[in-house]
């Protein structure tokens, strides 16, 4: 420990004490100075900061354990140790009471004091090295930008705010890449948790044993290939919070383990005995409508109940065109930074283009086409020739040339067949026709395959 | 003129018990060390409450008596000594200046019920003086568990270390002898 980065301020009306303490600290090598009230130890306190504070309980005018309060409230991490002439139980239980980080009464002995201001400047240390991890990891988990100009997504920040601040469970439902996993993250990074991590895990991407293994984890020899003992994710989520996307997609067994581990916060992990507690907040993320699923029986309706305790619609971008521009040009400035291309605009025409496009693949395809956009476009602007969609002509085939049923069902047809890439199987599976009606329909409205 | 490092015994009634500390003083300074008598009225710093002496006010009387040709001076006595704030003190010196005060009243073993052992206080006695000598060239303490400015808080702990100052406090004193 390096005395000279900690200061002690002694606080004491009899100079003989300030004074002898004084050099005393200084043969350590601790920078010292002295106050003889409240409050020359107020002024000294404005212009230094200091680490450790000795104070006096009995002093004419403000009182030590007063003094002792303002001390809090200037800076709370600050150790402070009591001294008195005598022992009183009843002085020394309040100032403990108080916040104080010892008691010590005069005379001390030399071994005592010495141990005790050790102990004080290691817990000072440790405060400051912990205030300070705590804002590296702020720095490392940066807030993420929400672009939010519509009024529904505007309601949705407000709805994070609200509930970050609970540890209630949040279920988030949007089409893909609407950004769920964005709002949970924001969720998570105003909630007391944030020094904790988020872990995400997506359920629809692993198979029913794969996925149980990756939630509880295993013990070694579990199963063949377990060689060694891992931990799950939910108690990698201890003090944060655990992100299950597409819960919709798991396994009837699954959802009964976990509906478990949500009423109880244990569980074993897989092949143990051993009862493993997790404490973490749940937010679930689904495209899926988990009613219709309840209804269905492929989702337990008791689980459903469970996770839905508040609930996050996410609209589809094309309901809050609002949004766009803002998206654009947030999306050209980062990959204008991350590329190095001075792009920094967008066209007047490219951008009407992208207004009117019906988004299916929502915020992540608008990301997406930026990105292409930015590779093959030139300085200093993205034209229309740049967007993926622009050269399929969809955009004027989207929009109907008149408010004729005919003209709609012909704009919509297109607009889907363009969605699906001209996958006629999955086309017209969205529209609700056979093939053969919508073979006919193409060929009846003459539309081209790009 | 030579400037001399003083050694005053006050209240300490054999002398010839002094020699390894004279000795020890002068070679780690390498200043001449001297006896010197000095008649201090050892009475009015007497807390008749504490049954000790006020090493501070003990400094100051020192300081008030200090020889033309003195370097640095040094109070050794057998008296129990004390500051305000603290039970006791083994010693106390000016930081960057000029005097030192060493008690071996608590350096002795039969302080702790233990059998006397003259050789072993004479040890503990030099390395205090050398010590509090230490501070009056600035030095503070060590973090150095073997260096003679590691602070000590009880006996034992002076046993630890030896007569000697680390390379780095070493280096301290030597830019500042004169």
């Amino acid at each position: 420990m390096n005395t000279s980065e900690i200061g002690i301020l002694i606080v004491d009306d009899e100079s003989s004490v300030r004074d002898s303490l004084y050099k005393w600290f200084l043969e350590d090598g601790y920078r010292v100075d002295t106050a003889a009230d409240a409050k020359e130890a107020l002024q000294k306190l404005q212009k230094q900061t200091w680490d450790i504070i000795l104070l006096d309980i009995k002093m004419p005018g403000m009182s030590g354990l007063e003094l002792q309060e303002r001390i809090r409230e200037i800076d709370p991490g600050i150790v402070i140790i009591i001294i008195t002439a005598y022992a009183s139980v009843d002085t020394a239980v309040t100032a403990l009471k108080a916040g104080a980080f010892d008691y010590v009464t005069k005379p001390f002995d030399p071994d005592e004091l010495e141990h005790l201001i050790r102990n004080a400047a290691e817990k000072r240390q440790l405060t400051r090295e912990n205030l300070q991890l705590k804002e590296k990891i702020i720095q490392l988990n940066p807030e993420e930008t929400i672009i939010a100009e519509s009024p529904q997504m505007k309601h949705i920040l407000e709805l994070v705010d609200t509930v970050a601040q609970t540890d209630s469970t949040v279920l988030i439902h949007g089409e893909s890449g609407t950004g769920k996993e964005v709002i949970a993250r924001a969720i998570h990074n105003k909630s007391k948790r944030r020094l904790f991590p988020m872990i995400a895990v997506n359920c629809g991407a692993f198979p029913e044993t794969l996925l149980e293994s990756e939630l509880f984890g295993h013990e070694k020899g579990a199963f063949t290939g377990a060689q060694y003992r891992r931990k799950g994710k939910i108690e990698l989520a201890d003090g944060g919070t655990l992100f299950l996307d597409e819960i919709g997609d798991i396994s009837p067994k699954t959802q009964l383990d976990l509906l478990r581990v949500l009423e109880t916060h244990q569980f074993n992990r897989l092949g143990g005995n051993q009862l493993v507690q997790s404490d973490f907040r749940l937010i679930c993320a689904t495209n899926k409508n988990l009613e219709e699923e309840v209804r269905k029986g492929n989702f337990r309706e008791d689980l459903f109940y469970r996770i839905n305790v508040f609930f996050i619609l996410i609209p589809p971008l094309r309901e809050r065109k609002e949004d766009i521009p803002a998206l654009v040009h947030f999306f050209i400035r980062k990959y204008a930074r991350t590329m190095n291309k001075p792009i920094y605009d967008i066209s007047p025409e490219a951008m009407a283009l992208m207004k009117n496009y019906t988004w299916p693949g929502n915020v992540r395809e608008l990301e997406n086409a930026i990105e292409r956009a930015m590779v093959i476009g030139k300085p200093p602007m993205i034209h229309s020739k740049d967007l993926p969609f622009a050269q399929t002509s969809t955009a004027a085939v989207s929009q109907p040339e008149s408010d004729s049923l005919e003209a709609i069902e012909k704009a919509h047809i297109s607009a889907v067949l363009t969605r699906t890439h001209w996958n006629i199987k999955r086309s017209a599976e969205i529209l609700n026709i056979d093939r053969v009606t919508l073979y006919n329909k193409i060929k009846k409205y003459n539309l081209q395959r790009p | 003129m030579t400037r001399k490092l003083y050694i005053v015994p006050i209240a300490h009634p054999r002398q010839e018990n002094l020699e390894l500390l004279r000795r020890t003083l002068s070679e780690i300074f390498t200043i001449p060390a001297e006896f010197l008598s000095l008649k201090l009225n050892i009475d009015s710093v007497y807390n008749i409450r504490r049954n000790q002496y006020h090493a501070t006010e003990i400094l100051a009387m020192l300081l008030r008596k200090m020889p033309a040709d003195a370097d640095r001076i040094i109070g050794v006595t057998n008296l129990d000594l004390y500051i305000p704030i603290l039970t006791f003190v083994f010693g106390e010196a000016q930081l960057k200046g000029r005097a030192a005060v060493v008690s071996c009243f608590r350096l002795r073993n039969e302080f702790y019920g233990l059998p006397a052992n003259n050789d072993l206080l004479a040890e503990r006695f030099a390395k205090e003086a050398v010590h509090e000598l230490g501070h009056t060239f600035g030095l503070i303490h060590c973090e150095n568990p073997t260096c003679v400015m590691h602070a000590s808080t009880y006996a034992e702990e002076i046993d630890l270390k030896n007569y000697q100052f680390c390379p780095n406090c070493r280096a301290v004193v030597n830019s500042k002898i004169r």
